[in-house]
């Protein structure tokens, strides 16, 4: 049986709660967020198609490279940082223990 | 102002809604669509019209764009009737039990009953985190949609984005306003490359200036907008005189007035009863994404299935004496209104 991966979403500076779940699901880390009751539209479903789960990475292992569709789709936001990622597009394997995360403003 | 009448209002003009026009026709159940985007199809139109969908009932795949068209040719026989471009404002209701449904723009649709099926809510535009944007809305120089173009006829104007609306406008205004300006944060487009390939031809042209690696981080003016100050990446500011700005982002689903309706909600969503998806106003149901029960699927298919039940919990609403038995359609065929 395979442990849950967790990690932490900044709701404010210095205050950080830690979420879990199966990596032996094929979840995304969007999927995770919304199950644990962050209020993530992923209006699209999951598609890279409409932004709505845009979060930023603050801290934590390493990730994947984003693929073209979710960096084109991130760079059509009006706001990107470094750390921007699509919560839709990141999969939820042992390698994500331990990320720090903060979901990003509904209107960017 | 535009007085309209009509058995069901329904609210949305997506998959759902345009079904429950086809369910509603079966009772001989007059439909009015409203819809706060200007083209039929809800998300499917909006955000996905090329994705393929895999779980509609016959069609292994079908494109999404595919699918509102084959759903308007469905309920064609029921002559529905649409107010498009409009989000809808509030109700009140009549002595007699009917409703007024109001837009925003001032359209009224007298019916029977409501049938809400607004998916995520309206879809508004998302706007970038400028201060003191919202100061410069409503004609005084920030605009989130080109409704008229002529309004920007021999302006100067800066658009900013990335995606299809940007760089179209961006083509289309080029011929008609005095200077353009298209700012972009990144270095390439997810528009349509044919269309990336005409504004890199307008701007050698030099029809159009092009700012790439770059944010509008500020608006200025007094009253109405006169200059914006676009940010480099490198933190390097420029102040452009301008006459509006057009930030053209996308866009992002609201709730939007519904929430201030007095329905029972929960989490965003309005609560029904599966019996019929009433809500908790009588003549008024919820369908879609946009309701919420225990078990509650956010499935187009589901949505199909709660149209039909609706809408049976609608005629006995509109009609409560009035016996209905069920038709079939391979029985008895589509009728007509």
């Amino acid at each position: 049986m395979t442990e849950d991966v967790r990690v932490y979403v900044e709701e404010a500076p210095g205050q950080r709660t830690e979420v879990s779940g199966p990596t032996d699901m094929g979840l995304s880390l969007m999927e995770l967020l919304k199950a644990s009751g962050y209020d993530i539209q992923a209006t699209c479903g999951g598609m890279a198609l409409c932004g709505t789960c845009h979060i930023e990475v603050l801290a934590g292992p390493a990730l994947d490279e984003p693929s073209d569709d979710e960096l084109a789709m991130l760079e059509s936001l009006p706001v990107m940082s470094q750390g921007s990622r699509l919560s839709c597009q990141i999969r939820l394997t042992e390698r994500l223990d331990g990320l720090v995360l903060r979901l990003m403003p509904q209107n960017t | 102002m535009n007085s309209i009448s009509t058995d069901i209002c329904i609210i949305g003009a997506g998959p759902v809604g345009l079904f429950a026009v086809f369910e509603a026709g079966l009772l001989k159940l007059r439909c009015h669509v409203v819809d706060a985007l200007p083209q039929v199809g809800g998300q499917l139109s909006e955000i996905y019209p090329k994705k393929p969908i895999y779980d509609i009932p016959g069609f292994p795949d079908i494109l999404a764009g595919d699918l509102v068209n084959n759903l308007m040719r469905q309920i064609e026989p029921f002559h529905p009737t649409f107010t498009l471009g409009e989000r809808v404002e509030g109700y009140r209701k009549l002595d007699d039990g009917s409703f007024v449904v109001t837009t925003i723009d001032g359209t009224e649709i007298n019916c029977k009953a409501i049938a809400i099926a607004g998916g995520l809510g309206s879809f508004e535009p998302r706007k970038p985190a400028i201060e003191q944007l919202d100061s410069f809305e409503q004609g005084k120089g920030v605009y989130y949609m080109v409704r008229d173009p002529e309004t920007f006829r021999d302006q100067r104007l800066v658009i900013a984005g990335g995606g299809d609306s940007a760089l179209d406008w961006t083509i289309f205004l080029a011929n008609l306003a005095k200077e353009v300006t298209l700012v972009h944060r990144g270095t390439t487009f997810r528009g349509a490359a044919d269309s990336a390939e005409k504004v890199k031809a307008l701007h050698e042209a030099g029809k159009v200036n092009l700012v790439l690696s770059s944010n509008v981080t500020h608006v200025h003016g007094n009253g109405q907008l006169h200059s914006v100050t676009i940010t480099a990446n490198d933190g390097t500011a420029t102040e452009l005189p301008v006459d509006s700005f057009i930030p053209l982002f996308g866009l992002t689903p609201k709730l939007g007035p519904i929430e201030d309706w007095g329905l029972d909600l929960e989490d965003n969503a309005v609560k029904v009863n599966t019996l019929d998806y009433s809500t908790s106003e009588p003549g008024i149901f919820a369908i879609g994404d946009i309701n919420t029960y225990p078990g509650k699927l956010k499935l187009i298919l589901c949505g199909f299935h709660e149209a039909a039940l609706m809408c049976q919990g609608a005629f006995k609403h509109i009609f409560p004496d009035k016996k209905y038995t069920l038709k079939y359609t391979t029985v008895n065929g589509v009728p007509t209104l």
